[in-house]
């Protein structure tokens, strides 16, 4: 593929001979060299050995952009050129964007839409279950004890081990960080009460409900996004099924009848681990320890905490299901419904709490 | 019978494969050879482990005994990272398309392109992306749309057009027409079809649809009983007293796709 000096007429201009094989292989080459040759150009492809349509474009659009003369080409060459002549068509590969301030306003405008429509949406999908709910109240015949109880498993069951090690764990870090910063006044023996209150009150609860909702609503809201994908919940529909009272309510009742069973699970296990922490290190004994927590712990604090975890547990079960039944086109919005949920409910689950810890201290649960 | 035709140059070649999951057997003693410039069709009943077959041969399940090779290099025990100069020279096609969902189906197209020849530059990428979804008788406007957007049929032309981005030498079809409406399918044989003539490929086919059979395929494959059982023309085939075989395709199906094809003849 070497250049050739001008041959015989002056007219002729360069030559630019291919040999061997033209592929994709040595396209960007092959480009580059055509690129460099001065007009007008003539292509020699007499010593082609082999050429695929990757070497017939590039020399297809040096005919077309600049007039080249081609010679030599034999019929396999030929018939590639032709091919490639046929398929010439421009096709753009990204969607037009338009850019800078038009698009950042027009994204602002979207994600504002979205929200309001997200808002409504999970609100009407509220009214579908308390309609759900209320026809399984009429008709109770329809409701499936079978889906409850294998979600009771899924949901409560299946997460005691884990609950159970995290509010462990939690409980050590508090009475340790506690321990640390009251011995600095001697006053050891309050972290018994820190340990106590903010765990009954609100860890155990909060703990449990960001695990349930990493664990159970990411699961609810891609299984409905699975199943509207492979039609599924369509397949429901048309046989008469609702697909809130086969899929949603059994779901939203475990996790709301879990949630505090869990969440009581929890509180108990971080005053073991608090227990255990003081007991090694600070030397208090378990039977003072668990005298004290009677002592300190009003049972006010167990009723706030165990009001709160079925709240909790509807809003993530309701948050799961409502962002799986919106997913409509293929498996990438699966993911991105599922993250959504997650995030979705830890918010609220925090936003009502600081509602709920508002409440409780003006009607005096101090 | 699992006759080869004399002048074949061998392009795949099983011997001896064996596959299964857990306790089920899948394939047994399977042999099997495709031949350069051939459309060879891949029959057989539902969990015959047509795809397994597939699978097996381009490296994406591992067989328990065997031998493949594929353009003369063996392909077991290959690592996905290995024998890329192999898999630079063959295309595939999947069922449903595997296309990828966050690009468009020109940026799909030069998937593969950016991986084995990145310094192509921007310009000449974006061509080859064009004339490839041209070939693959896609309307202009689909490049820039996401595979979310296409119909069935425009999904299978925008895996083509991905299978034939390198421009490869053998080509891989995954029950091509399935789920396609008749019209659609027959376009899609006749676009294989003036596509592996121009493009001079070789081609594996594996197909439930009995007009594709006889409308592009050279020889016909027949999965059953854990082998192919035989390979050959759809008249050899017919001549055997298999009962499977029989009753794919002299079943009132196989004789409607008999008659369109002898109706094609006689046009």
């Amino acid at each position: 593929m070497d250049r050739d000096p001008p041959q015989g007429a002056e007219e002729d201009g360069a030559t630019y001979r291919m040999a061997g094989a033209i592929t994709i292989a040595r396209a960007a080459t092959t480009a580059r060299e055509i690129a460099d040759e001065p007009d007008p150009l003539t292509i020699d492809l007499s010593e082609v050995r082999n050429m695929d349509t990757v070497g017939a474009w590039l020399v297809y659009r040096t005919v077309r952009d600049r007039n080249a003369k081609v010679t030599g080409a034999n019929d396999q060459v030929k018939s590639l050129l032709e091919q490639v002549a046929e398929a010439d068509k421009p096709v753009k590969v990204v969607p037009e964007e338009r850019g800078g301030f038009i698009r950042i306003l027009r994204e602002l405008g979207e994600w504002v839409a979205e929200a309001g429509v997200t808002l409504v949406g999970l609100l009407g999908f509220f009214g579908a279950t308390l309609i759900g709910f209320a026809n399984l109240v009429r008709r109770p015949k329809r409701f499936r004890v079978n889906a409850v109880v294998q979600r009771f498993d899924v949901v409560g069951v299946r997460a005691l081990g884990i609950i159970g090690l995290m509010s462990f764990l939690i409980g050590i870090v508090i009475a340790q960080q506690g321990a640390v910063q009251l011995q600095q006044f001697g006053a050891e023996i309050y972290t018994i009460n820190l340990i106590g209150r903010i765990t009954v009150r609100e860890l155990g609860t909060l703990m449990t409900a960001i695990m349930v909702a990493g664990r159970s609503g990411s699961a609810f809201a891609a299984q409905l996004g699975t199943m509207k994908i492979t039609e599924e919940i369509d397949a429901m529909r048309t046989i008469g099924v609702s697909p809130i009272e086969a899929l949603v309510i059994p779901r939203l009742i475990a996790t709301v009848v879990m949630m505090p069973l869990l969440a009581f699970w929890a509180m108990l296990m971080a005053l073991l681990g608090g227990g255990i922490f003081v007991w090694l290190s600070l030397g208090i004994p378990p039977l003072t320890y668990i005298q004290r927590l009677q002592e300190v712990t009003p049972i006010t604090d167990l009723w706030i905490g165990l009001i709160k975890a079925p709240v909790f547990g509807f809003i993530i079960a309701l948050a799961g299901c409502f962002q799986g039944m919106l997913v409509e086109s293929n498996s990438e919005e699966v993911g991105q419904r599922t993250t959504t949920a997650v995030v979705q409910s830890i918010f609220l689950v925090i936003v009502l709490d600081s509602v709920f810890a508002v409440f409780f201290s003006s009607i005096g649960w101090r | 019978m699992t006759g080869v035709p004399k002048d074949c140059d061998p392009v795949i070649t099983v011997r001896g494969l064996r596959n299964s999951f857990g306790e089920q057997v899948i394939h047994e003693d399977l042999d099997l050879t495709v031949c350069r410039g051939e459309i060879l069709g891949v029959v057989g009943g539902s969990g015959t482990g047509k795809s397994v077959l597939m699978r097996s041969i381009i490296g994406l399940q591992k067989p328990d005994e065997g031998e493949v090779e594929v353009l003369g290099e063996n392909m077991i025990n290959r690592e996905e990272d290995e024998a890329k100069n192999i898999r630079r020279r063959w295309g595939i096609l999947f069922q449903n398309g595997a296309l990828f969902s966050t690009l468009t189906v020109a940026e799909n197209v030069e998937v593969p392109i950016r991986e084995y020849f990145p310094y192509i530059d921007k310009k000449l990428m974006d061509e080859i992306a064009s004339y490839k979804i041209a070939m693959s008788a896609l309307p202009q406007d689909a490049g820039p749309k996401f595979p979310s957007e296409l119909s069935g049929g425009m999904v299978k032309r925008a895996g083509l057009a991905r299978a034939l981005a390198l421009d490869p030498e053998l080509l891989f079809l995954d029950e091509p027409t399935a789920g396609l409406d008749p019209i659609a399918a027959a376009s899609f044989d006749d676009l294989i079809l003036s596509l592996q003539k121009k493009l001079d490929l070789t081609v594996f086919l594996i197909t439930h649809d009995l007009d594709t059979l006889y409308a592009i395929c050279d020889r016909v494959a027949v999965l059953a009983d854990k082998k192919v059982i035989a390979v050959g023309t759809i008249p050899e085939l017919l001549a055997l007293d298999h009962p499977w075989i029989q009753e794919y395709f002299n079943g009132p199906r196989g004789r409607a796709a008999a008659d369109t094809a002898e109706e094609h003849v006689g046009a």
